[in-house]
């Protein structure tokens, strides 16, 4: 056990620092937070530099146009955008989910095919897996793609899609097969966003912005290579996808929560209109303790999975432990908050106000925790199952 | 970067459970706990089993000839919180950096004596500590006088590390008590809650003693040493007890069947269950955590900020100990009417977390210490 970088870990990191003071934008640290929906047009120029500067899949294979580094090298890099508050790369779902999906299951072709432009930041992914009648049930999921010659013929509606207003590509669970037993009528294609047939309708979250989307497959044809696995293994790859979206999410997660605490320190440290300050305030006093004793044992926890990932190669399902946790320390952080603006928090537009409202999806996207205790009790701890 | 346990450690981890838990089955445990405290013949410690420990070269670990550091200490503390060992080895652990100072056997049963009153703020940092006991060098040496309220594993000890006041400052003194001198401490073992770790008060009018150290800044950076093994000693002892906690809990409700079904399947339980289980890990990340800046303070002072050291120490007794309590309160609960029971073992790891929480500092002292480093300065 020794947490100090080891000298290359250190050089990588001194690399970094250096690439971020000269590349950041103008005036970066001072600038007035803006919540909510990104400046796509920004966010892709700065994930193209990232992916010039090789910090766009630092863990990938080289042959792919990654670093082919240790998943620690991965853990500094968000590290130290954490400390410059620097943006991220646009490909959330990309280089968290499609990608290493990709990696795993993907034919040599479709690697050379889709993951530079991901990592460059020049195709956009989303995640086409919930359906209206398909939330937490992932098995029960009817959007349909028949066969018909050499295409897929694809017909129904996913819901809750982050990114797929802006998206190029999906990862779609679609049923193959109506007869097989639920699971395995599933299949997981690619499929192309701008193919005709495809209809995104943006759906208004209760922040006001259309951060999701609702996505509707009208005989969207796809070419029948374009799928990872076979017909039929559909849920064991998407299986994959969930837990890479869990494993390597805890830092991206654990970075963002650090720098809501380091502006919910100064909150509470800067001095209110009628000259008191809630840093004088024992009760808040306690909850910032506590909020901050969170990130550690958030930031640790990652740490050890992060071990675990460099012996074993998979992410473990302890992720679903720091997924749960931080959903529910950011909720607490944001009511923090509410209480140290008092009054002013009324009003809308804000950065917390912001950060209240959208806290609440936290519980709920990329696993529910009420399913996350599920996967706990039956996968971690060994409890019977309850279905 | 590396956050695992070296090979080594790991076998030591595996040697010590199975150790324990062939040496310490319920029954053992519960004859321990319950033993009285005649006059001069205390209860409550395996003398056996610590003979075997010492024995094989786990206690003093730390000390000149122990071989190890405090990670090595903290895979042994974590184990013994899961056995809920009977023997005053957190003590030792706490003690080692006096004893070592003053050229003591950190390999003897050792209590310490800071505290003077129990209750809140009775171990805050090395400057604050309340100390009236005196210390007076004369021609037959050092002479104690006070009393000391709040004293962990006197009963067991052999030996007592005390801090007292000489006319330069705060000094740390040994008193012998297997060998008694004359006059002689007198030692009042106090009714405990949790009968495996029991406290005692120590009464010195004049009593013999060693100087450890006596120079006020070598003193205070000893004292600073041992409060951060004490916290950090205290949450990885607690996770050894919530740990026990959780695979109890779970057992039962994996076994336990009502209205035809395992309790276990049924989300109220499992969930709750979970949620033991994240406390437990979080709190095991933020328990080595402390760990590792613990034993690097002291092998590498100058590879730390010691200001991190502490925050980690009072972040990592904070959630450990309240993890614990949950955790076994949690386990109470799944077992149901059994778990409200004497003769089942719930009871003695509730005691224990319940002791660990409120010893060195509450958690609420302790998240006030994190605060501090974020919101004052």
């Amino acid at each position: 056990m020794d947490f100090r970088d080891t000298p290359d870990e250190a050089a990588f990191r001194q690399q970094l620092r250096a690439w971020f003071a000269a590349n950041l934008p103008q005036g970066w640290a001072d600038r007035e937070p803006t919540p909510g929906l990104e400046d796509v047009e920004f966010m892709k120029a700065w994930s193209r530099k990232l992916y010039g500067a090789g910090y766009a899949g630092i863990t990938w294979p080289k042959e792919v146009g990654g670093l082919g580094l240790p998943p620690t090298y991965q853990g500094i890099f968000l590290e130290e955008v954490a400390r410059h508050d620097a943006p991220g790369h646009i490909g959330v779902i990309g280089l968290g989910m499609a990608g290493p999906t990709i990696l795993a299951w993907g034919s040599d072709e479709q690697k050379a095919r889709f993951l530079p432009p991901l990592l460059s930041g020049e195709e956009v992914w989303c995640q086409g897996f919930s359906e209206p009648g398909a939330g937490s049930d992932l098995a029960g999921a009817r959007t349909r793609a028949e066969l018909d010659g050499d295409e897929w013929v694809v017909n129904g509606q996913k819901v809750w899609s982050s990114y797929a207003h802006i998206a190029d590509w999906c990862i779609l669970v679609v049923r193959t097969d109506p007869e097989a037993e639920r699971h395995r009528g599933l299949s997981y294609l690619l499929v192309d966003m701008h193919a005709p047939g495809v209809e995104v309708r943006p759906l208004r979250q209760i922040t006001g912005d259309p951060e999701f989307n609702e996505i509707y497959f009208t005989d969207v044809r796809v070419p029948r290579e374009s799928m990872l696995g076979r017909p039929g293994e559909g849920w064991s790859v998407a299986m994959t996808t969930l837990l890479h979206e869990r494993g390597t999410l805890g830092f991206v997660l654990t970075a963002r929560y650090e720098s809501l605490l380091g502006r919910l320190v100064e909150a509470v440290r800067a001095e209110r209109p009628d000259g008191s300050r809630a840093a004088d305030d024992p009760l808040v006093r306690d909850q910032v303790g506590q909020l901050a004793i969170d990130l550690e044992a958030l930031r640790f926890t990652n740490y050890r999975a992060l071990t675990a990932l460099v012996k074993t190669g998979v992410p473990g399902p302890e992720g679903s432990v720091a997924k749960l946790h931080w959903s529910e320390a950011n909720q607490r952080l944001s009511h923090l908050a509410q209480e140290v603006l008092g009054s002013e928090a009324r009003l809308a537009g804000g950065f917390w106000g912001y950060q209240q409202l959208r806290s609440r999806g936290n519980t709920i996207e990329a696993g529910t925790s009420e399913i996350l205790r599920n996967i706990i009790a039956e996968r971690v701890v060994g409890l019977p199952r309850s279905r | 970067m590396d956050f695992a346990f070296s090979d080594d450690q790991d076998e030591l981890r595996t040697s010590v459970r199975r150790l324990l838990a062939e040496r310490l089955p319920a029954e053992r445990l519960h004859e321990l706990a319950d033993q009285p405290d005649p006059a001069g013949a205390y209860g409550g410690y395996d003398q056996g089993l610590w003979s075997d420990l010492v024995g094989l070269g786990w206690v003093g670990v730390s000390g000149p000839d122990g071989g190890g550091t405090f990670l090595d200490e903290a895979v042994l503390l974590e184990e013994t919180g899961l056995a809920l060992l009977p023997a005053p080895l957190l003590s030792g652990v706490i003690a080692t950096p006096a004893l070592v100072a003053g050229g003591a056997d950190p390999t003897r049963r050792t209590a310490v004596a800071w505290a003077e009153l129990r209750g809140p703020a009775a171990f805050g940092p090395p400057g604050e500590i309340a100390c009236r006991a005196d210390a007076r060098d004369g021609s037959a040496g050092w002479l104690l006088t006070g009393t000391k309220s709040d004293v962990v594993d006197l009963g067991a000890a052999e030996q007592v590390v005390v801090l007292a006041r000489t006319p330069e400052g705060p000094g740390l003194f040994l008193v012998e008590l297997a060998d008694r001198p004359d006059p002689g401490p007198v030692i009042g073992m106090l009714d405990t809650t949790d009968g495996t770790r029991r406290i005692g008060q120590l009464v010195l009018d004049g009593v013999p003693a060693q100087a450890l150290a006596a120079d006020s800044p070598g003193v205070t950076t000893i004292l600073g040493a041992m409060r951060r093994r004490a916290l950090a000693g205290l949450a990885l002892e607690s996770v050894g007890v919530a740990q026990w906690a959780l695979a109890n809990a779970t057992a039962h409700a994996s076994q336990r069947e009502q209205f035809g079904r395992i309790i276990g399947t049924y989300q109220a339980v499992s969930h709750r269950i979970a949620d033991v289980f994240v406390r437990t890990e979080l709190a095991r990340s933020l328990a080595y955590r402390a760990a590792w800046f613990v034993a690097t303070s002291e092998t590498e002072p100058d590879a730390v900020d010691p200001g991190v050291v502490d925050s980690a120490c009072a972040a990592a007794k904070a959630a450990g100990t309240e993890a614990a309590v949950v955790a076994t309160e949690a386990a109470i609960q799944v077992l149901g009417g059994i778990g409200m029971t004497w003769e089942h073992l719930a009871h003695r790891y509730y005691k224990r977390a319940l002791a660990s929480r409120t010893y060195a500092g509450t958690p609420a002292e302790h998240r006030s210490t994190v605060a501090a480093a974020l919101l004052d300065g």
